[in-house]
């Protein structure tokens, strides 16, 4: 597998720095992690960076996951670049808005590894 | 259930204390690799040097807590963390996180509620000069776990 460029949005550090070692523990070979604290950080990384691949929590202050992925979807950037929600929301209706959105996956925290594998590989094209 | 009234009756008719439990108990295991089971709460109290807390607000309206020891909660961090240094903000953090993930366990694990129910960002308060006064006065459900033989209390307090 290539080497992938990832941003990860969550406004725990904590969270974020466990959602890359189970990106690692998936066997996803990675170049470069990019933070953000929040949907608005986030689309500003995305206005100065290119990602494969981008991993996000829904329920975040100053821009909220769902808001981020609508956003996304307008830059260039963005464009065609997977987004996996990972979020303690597990309702239904929440996936739909995900999915609707532009979202290409959704994990319900508390996850596994074996979980951010089956939902993260599929989306960069390889088999869980 | 058709309308919010429905669920302050079900916290009152319903046992939600097990409910509660696997929801801990699930986090901690996926999470930290590690089992935690309830005991007494009368026998094992922890200190309130860390509180995390999370708000409730729609179907079900009301506040849940986690609280322990400082020293539990740093343990707590370095096993969400794999055994690296953790920092003082870090150990906040991963409180706030496994208060986040109990109450969203939970409140999936109620048919009916997830699709009604938000959950607010959670808040960690270190320290144990403070006096917790929350406005959620109605049915309360509580527990206390052993984390590596040290207790943690998880309280889910709802507003009637």
């Amino acid at each position: 597998m290539d080497k992938i460029r990832a941003l990860i949005v969550d406004d725990s550090s904590v969270m974020r720095k466990i959602v890359e070692r189970s990106l690692r523990q998936a066997g996803v070979e990675i170049e470069k992690v990019l933070e953000a604290s929040n949907g608005a950080e986030a689309l500003a990384a995305l206005r100065d960076n290119t990602v494969d691949l981008i991993l996000c929590d829904i329920n975040m202050p100053v821009m909220d996951g769902l808001e981020f992925v609508r956003e996304a979807a307008k830059l260039e950037s963005a464009k065609g670049v997977p987004i996996v929600m990972i979020t303690t929301e597990g309702s239904e209706s929440h996936v739909v808005q995900a999915l609707t959105a532009g979202a290409r996956g959704y994990i319900r925290k508390p996850f596994t590894p074996d979980q951010v594998k089956e939902h993260v590989l599929p989306v960069l094209g390889k088999k869980p | 259930m058709s309308t919010d009234t429905s669920f302050i009756t079900r916290s009152h008719e319903e046992n939600w204390l097990p409910v509660l439990e696997l929801a801990v108990e699930e986090v901690f295991e996926i999470m930290l690799g590690c089992r935690v089971k309830p005991v007494a709460q009368s026998e094992h109290k922890p200190n309130g040097e860390y509180t995390a807390m999370i708000g409730l607000a729609g179907a079900l309206c009301g506040i849940l807590t986690v609280c322990c020891s400082a020293k539990t909660a740093g343990h707590i961090a370095k096993k969400m963390l794999g055994d690296t240094a953790t920092s003082a903000e870090e150990v906040g953090d991963a409180l706030g996180e496994i208060c986040n993930m109990i109450a969203g366990n939970f409140k999936n694990k109620l048919a009916g509620t997830d699709e009604r129910c938000m959950l607010s960002v959670p808040t960690v308060i270190s320290g144990e000069e403070y006096s917790f006064h929350s406005m959620a006065d109605g049915n309360s459900v509580e527990t206390v776990l052993l984390f590596e033989d040290a207790p943690v209390a998880v309280r889910l307090q709802l507003q009637s």
